[in-house]
């Protein structure tokens, strides 16, 4: 049934939506999201009918690619752990003090966004290079970060940080401090008000924010490339891996493994959307 | 608990939200904070709390619960129970979980058995008859329902002194008038040391032992509801305590002249103002010798005890409120822009100068 249909049904029901304009805005939506989403995913999985099924999973389980998953996931689950702790401590600095720079601070959050991932990639590189500022001081003490997994999980650390940050920050602008002064004023203790009060306030942001930042750093590719140093079997991304197969025309190949990284990524985001609907609805009491 | 207040200020950077005050709460007394907003009240009850710093420089700033110095005790430790506007309920918890956070954050030496957390718990229930809404969450409840659930939480740690701050002010009226009966009635059964905060003069008057009335960040004047209503201090007190008609004008030779209307008076020559109630407005069909003062019906409200009537004139500046009888109503047959004649039974008056005593005098 066309749209066009369907909205006659409803005017025939006597349904007739006030609000004007949804045919043609859901129309361009449509279009849009067919055009800069959906087609290129056709693509993909045009690709992927080449493959049988014993080649696709050939390609997908290859020692090599296995690898990469466990690096990438391993670095990314870490980085992503890391940015969840520092992410809500700078919302909540950002939120809950005053201080001069506040605004510098809060614009510098976006920093990661608005520089291009090559860049970071290769600014990154060179401070933490044994020749750099920072690998020239943590070298010598042990710490070997460029060209290791720590390197790549500091990279994308880097470049997903703004998601926990930016997803924090307006629920904790949301929460009234009388939350918290009536939890004090309970006479609970600083540690326990933040624990029972408001971290289940903020724990579905928190969670989103984390899973943002976890599912970016799965496809990062710019800013790790540099720093990565790339060895088979040890630091190399599954990122990288695609690259490799398009730089030797198997098209085929690289939408395989994209296909695993994308599986991961919609299951992942699907998941959380899932549980947070839940949460919510049980702070609008069950009806929301 | 009784709370002693003494040279208790506020200033928030340059602004002074509450001069130097000075405060006795005898235990078991229930008193209202009454003021418009900014006049200090909410920082007063705030300061008492603990959950604002007076001024540290006043060495002798002192706040005391009983014998007990708590001017510089941090507002977990003060064992006050706190009731916000807007409930401040935990959302994430269920109703049973929100009345028990404050038994449950306890240290453990003193935390009472899991057992005993959850007697208390629906004793406090029973007691603001939400038992049966345990396993809810505070989204699920109506506004009432809700400021219920935050009273019994602050009461479940048994404080010293419960503080409540504009505890009806989110609720509409008769939901707020069934509370504040409510809350009279627990008050004097428990007999707890109470403050709360309120901009509604009525509720301050019908809850309380003794209200406060602020303004400014200064007290105004502390008394009974009905020493504060017939006895007011001030010009302040007396008008935001109830409606007031004003009379400005002339007086020569014991006559108070404002455009055709005159009223005699026993005062010096001179600009005077003098303020009525509305209760305090007779209407009659022809002036007297002591009072002509021509004034025209506008509005009528019947509703209630009295009939409420506005009534304008050219020498009024602002329209005059006069309540009646409803058997005087009918008896003068007061319509919409009948012509009538209004006799002050009494009328007050506050001088400028500090030094003069406030004035009340009858009509003949």
């Amino acid at each position: 049934m066309s749209l066009a249909e369907l909205s006659t049904r409803r005017i025939a029901a006597g349904q007739k939506r006030v609000l004007p304009g949804f045919g043609l805005s859901m129309g361009i939506s449509v279009l849009f999201i067919s055009l800069v989403l959906l087609l290129p995913m056709t693509g993909l999985f045009g690709q992927l009918a080449k493959l049988s099924l014993a080649e696709y999973w050939a390609i997908v389980t290859e020692g090599r690619v296995v690898a990469s998953y466990m690096v990438t996931i391993g670095a990314a689950a870490v980085a992503a752990m890391v940015n969840a702790i520092f992410g809500l401590l700078l919302a909540w600095v950002l939120v809950r003090y005053e201080f001069p720079g506040k605004r510098l601070l809060d614009a510098l959050m976006d920093l990661p966004f608005a520089l291009p991932t090559a860049v970071a990639g290769i600014t990154l590189a060179t401070l933490y290079a044994s020749s750099g500022w920072m690998g020239g001081i943590l070298e010598p003490l042990g710490f070997k970060v460029a060209y290791t997994w720590v390197g790549i999980a500091l990279a994308m650390a880097f470049t997903s940080i703004p998601f926990v940050v930016r997803t924090v920050q307006p629920v904790l602008e949301d929460m009234p401090n009388e939350v918290d002064e009536a939890a004090m004023s309970l006479g609970a203790r600083d540690g326990v008000a933040f624990r029972r009060v408001i971290l289940p306030h903020l724990w579905p942001a928190i969670v989103t924010g984390t899973g943002l930042a976890f599912v970016r750093s799965l496809g990062e590719f710019g800013a790790i490339i540099f720093i990565a140093g790339n060895t088979p079997y040890e630091t190399e991304i599954t990122a990288l891996m695609i690259f490799v197969k398009l730089q030797e025309y198997d098209y085929a190949g690289a939408s395989a493994i994209a296909s695993v990284v994308l599986f991961v990524s919609l299951t992942l985001l699907l998941a959380i959307n899932i549980w947070q609907g839940r949460f919510i609805r049980r702070l609008h009491g069950g009806k929301g | 608990m009784s709370i002693h207040l003494q040279n208790i200020g506020k200033h928030f950077g340059a602004t002074r939200a509450l001069e130097p005050v000075n405060l006795d709460i005898h235990e078991g007394e229930l008193v209202g904070l009454l003021g418009p907003s900014g006049s200090g009240k909410t920082t007063l009850l705030r300061i008492i709390a603990g959950l604002e710093n007076a001024d540290r420089s006043r060495e002798t700033s002192k706040i005391l619960f009983g014998e007990r110095d708590v001017t510089n005790v941090h507002v977990r430790d003060r064992r006050i129970g706190f009731v916000f506007q807007h409930y401040a309920l935990f959302r994430h918890m269920t109703v049973y979980d929100n009345v028990a956070f404050g038994l449950t954050v306890m240290p453990r030496k003193r935390r009472p058995s899991s057992g005993e957390i959850r007697s208390r718990v629906f004793r406090l229930l029973e007691m603001v008859k939400l038992e049966h809404l345990a396993n809810r969450y505070p989204a699920q409840l109506s506004g009432g329902q809700q400021q219920r659930v935050s009273l019994a939480r602050a009461l479940a740690v048994e404080p010293d002194v419960l503080l409540l701050d504009e505890p009806f002010g989110a609720l509409d009226a008769k939901v707020r008038q069934e509370l504040r009966r409510w809350l009279r009635h627990l008050h004097d059964e428990l007999n707890f040391t109470s403050v709360f905060v309120t901009h509604d003069q009525e509720e301050a008057l019908e809850l309380s032992d003794r209200v406060v009335v602020m303004s400014d960040g200064r007290i105004e004047q502390i008394d009974s509801p009905e020493t504060l209503y017939r006895v007011p201090k001030n010009r302040f007190v007396f008008e935001f305590l109830g409606d007031v008609n004003h009379l400005e004008g002339r007086v020569r030779d014991g006559v108070l002249t404002c455009g055709d209307a005159h009223l005699n008076v026993d005062l010096p020559d001179g600009h005077e103002e003098l303020l009525l109630r509305p209760h305090e407005v007779r209407l009659a069909e022809a002036p007297s010798a002591e009072s002509h003062l021509p004034v025209t019906i506008t509005a009528i409200s019947p509703v209630g005890a009295e009939v409420r009537v506005e009534l304008e004139a050219d020498w009024l500046a602002k329209p005059w409120l006069a309540t009646v009888r409803h058997a005087d109503f009918e008896r003068l047959a007061l319509r919409r822009g009948l012509r009538l004649y209004a006799h002050p039974r009494q009328w007050h008056r506050f001088p400028e100068a500090e030094s003069k005593a406030p004035e009340q005098r009858h009509v003949a």
